[in-house]
């Protein structure tokens, strides 16, 4: 059975068969969610260093995971979008950034919550602390530029090229920094000892990564949808479908 | 020489025209009409490779503009609403430098006599800031004197010129028709050209 | 051409040295400020001065961004300069380079005084000024990326350094981490070989990235 993939490229039938697969992915974000929040909180045990302050991790780890995956996806799409001019590709760059800037301010914070009690302060200048916090100014960058042009298509373009300036940079960037943090190994603090890891953490970890995978999923579907008819407003399938819901 | 095919423009949510077609000859004028915000500097800045169109596709000698890139830029000269000076440079100094960069080197006395030409004699060494409107404008037509492109896309060249400056501009427009020039120009006013092709393009 | 750009660019600059000395001043008084908040203590002022002064020259370079499109843009030149038969890149390059000779050089050669004020040793003196020869042009390179991203946009200025500023954090860490390893009796060969690479990385790889953003931008 061939699927004439080309189709859902007009963003037009995306629309249409993003609107039947949101919920779909909702329902797995929400599920692999609890199944995740219930191992990560009642099943794995009491880490014997870090006491009950590690649970930390089920959500720390997935979020910086995904701001780095995230900023990389969001520059390919960006990428294709800019050498193939199609319009859905930029599309769905636009679509990403909000949620990697989401998952990078979340996976500073509960990184700083952790710091508390394990180092007994807020914020190091560890060298992937201080990484992520450049992934966040990227993401930021990449946000206001857009919102700086009101021409859509320039603003594609020219987010396209920031982007992928910027995923050229970040390996430059977290190399720089990683040789800083060793230069200057004045705090006594290391993230690199990681203690080895139960079986159950792991799994609940794993668990809560593939639900931070499907409510990304989700939500750019369902951000990359508004963008679409925020665009197409003025066609007639915008038009046809704005008469059909006012039934 | 220089074809365009259902060329599109879309500007914003706005489609400013479609379907416009044109195919111009050497020695051929092209006069692009039509309202306020019809898409004429749209189609001119097109036309030079400034941006490219929604849709269609313009070629120059049967090859497209995109694949002949620098080549194209070299036979062609474009003249926006914006003259292009430096308020900085003296009047010499803007035609040598730009003409330069248009790739074309222009010794001293060329660049005098051109600005003689054009009415300017005895300001070459004025920096641009002082001059009136009118005479910034005769600067940057100056550049149309000194290189010798065999397409000329010019965007309201007759706007703030005097009388006399338009008599001279409509001289300097037929002797490059005749040279077997092509000459593609938006205009308000009216201007009396013989050439051996007169296109008439009307935007909506 | 690219010469011609580039004979442009500084004859400009000639007519409004008013430009070129307010960045330079810039540099000056920010530099100057450090001592006046963290109070006049030899020790760590010397400790300080090298991240200060390369996050000095680092606004510096940033400040003068605005100016290197924008006023052509204003005035049509640089719609001429899109339509020369010569490779854009080339002659972004150009204009990036005479970008340096106008702001980064004055930079590097007002270093050493000002290193002299946070009283660095002779020799740190010497490893900062070449490093910021060395790092100057790189900031140049990328900061015209940004320039030519955020023309003719409200807030450009604000915007550039949103976008710029994190590209110039390797540069500023080799730079001013040149001079510490260097204060604190280290090698500092590593750090300008890799401040070497990053010139060359920015050489190559700018220029086309800034083109393809000016295209972007006047269309």
């Amino acid at each position: 059975m061939a699927i004439n993939w080309f189709k859902y490229s007009s963003p037009a039938s995306f629309y249409s068969l993003a609107g039947k697969m949101i919920p779909i992915f909702v329902i797995l974000a929400v599920v692999l969610l609890i199944a995740g929040l219930y191992v990560g909180f009642f099943v794995a045990p009491t880490d014997f260093q870090q006491g009950e302050a590690y649970r930390i991790i089920f959500i720390h780890v997935p979020a910086a995971w995904m701001s780095m995956f995230l900023y990389v996806v969001m520059a390919c799409w960006a990428g294709i979008g800019l050498a193939f001019n199609t319009r859905l590709s930029s599309m769905v760059a636009t679509a990403i950034a909000p949620t990697g800037a989401m998952f990078t301010f979340l996976a500073l914070w509960t990184g700083a919550l952790w710091g508390k009690p394990m180092w007994g302060t807020w914020w190091v200048w560890d060298a992937r602390l201080t990484s992520e916090l450049i992934l966040l100014f990227l993401y930021i960058g990449f946000m206001s530029l857009q919102a700086a042009i009101d021409d859509p298509r320039r603003a594609d373009k020219a987010g396209a090229i920031i982007a992928l300036v910027g995923v050229i940079n970040i390996p430059i960037i977290y190399f720089s920094v990683q040789w800083w943090n060793t230069l200057h190994q004045g705090a006594s603090v290391s993230l690199n000892q990681a203690p080895a890891m139960a079986t159950t953490m792991l799994t609940g970890m794993l668990i809560m990564v593939f639900a931070s995978w499907m409510y990304s999923i989700a939500v750019i579907l369902k951000r990359t949808r508004v963008i679409i008819l925020e665009r197409e407003s003025h066609t007639a399938w915008v038009a046809e479908l704005r008469k059909k819901e006012a039934i | 020489m220089l074809q365009g095919s259902s060329l599109a423009c879309v500007r914003g949510d706005r489609r400013l025209f479609k379907d416009v077609n044109f195919s111009l000859e050497a020695g051929g004028l092209m006069q692009v009409r039509g309202p306020n915000g019809s898409g004429k500097t749209s189609l001119l800045r097109m036309l030079c490779g400034l941006s490219n169109p929604a849709l269609g596709e313009i070629s120059w000698c049967g090859t497209s503009i995109r694949a002949l890139g620098g080549d194209y830029f070299a036979t062609m000269t474009y003249m926006g609403h914006l003259s292009g000076t430096k308020d900085d440079l003296t009047v010499v100094e803007n035609l040598c430098i730009s003409s330069a960069l248009a790739g074309i080197e222009v010794s001293e006395s060329q660049a005098y006599e051109a600005l003689k030409h054009m009415g300017l004699g005895g300001r070459e060494t004025l920096p641009v800031k002082v001059l009136s409107q009118g005479q910034r404008r005769r600067v940057a037509l100056a550049r149309l004197l000194v290189c010798q492109t065999k397409l000329w896309i010019l965007d309201e060249p007759l706007a703030a010129l005097d009388v006399s400056a338009v008599k001279l501009m409509q001289c300097l427009l037929e002797k490059h028709l005749e040279q077997g020039g092509m000459v593609v120009m938006t205009t308000h006013q009216e201007i009396d050209i013989t050439a051996a092709s007169i296109i008439q393009l009307q935007l909506a | 051409m690219f010469l011609w750009i580039i004979k442009r660019d500084l004859l400009l600059a000639v007519r409004r040295r008013s430009d070129v000395l307010t960045t330079l001043f810039f540099f000056v008084i920010v530099v100057s400020l450090f001592p006046l908040s963290v109070g006049p203590e030899m020790n760590m002022l010397r400790t300080m001065a090298p991240g200060v002064v390369w996050v000095a020259a680092l606004l510096a370079s940033m400040l003068s961004l605005g100016r290197m499109f924008s006023n052509d843009y204003l005035d049509g030149t640089l719609e001429q300069v899109l339509l020369s038969p010569q490779s854009l890149s080339l002659l972004v390059l150009g204009k990036a380079l005479a970008h340096w000779l106008v702001t980064g050089v004055p930079l590097v050669l007002m270093a050493p005084i000002l290193g002299i004020q946070y009283d660095l040793p002779a020799e740190a003196l010497s490893v900062l000024t070449v490093s910021l020869l060395l790092g100057t042009p790189v900031l140049s390179l990328i900061g015209a990326i940004g320039a030519a991203l955020t023309l003719g946009l409200r807030g450009g200025g604000v915007l550039v350094s949103l976008l710029v500023l994190p590209l110039y954090i390797p540069v500023l860490i080799f730079g001013s981490g040149a001079v510490e390893a260097n204060m604190a009796g280290l090698g500092y060969d590593a750090h300008f070989s890799l401040l070497g690479a990053f010139l060359l990385v920015s050489l190559v790889f700018s220029p086309w990235a800034t083109a393809a953003s000016l295209r972007v931008s006047m269309e």
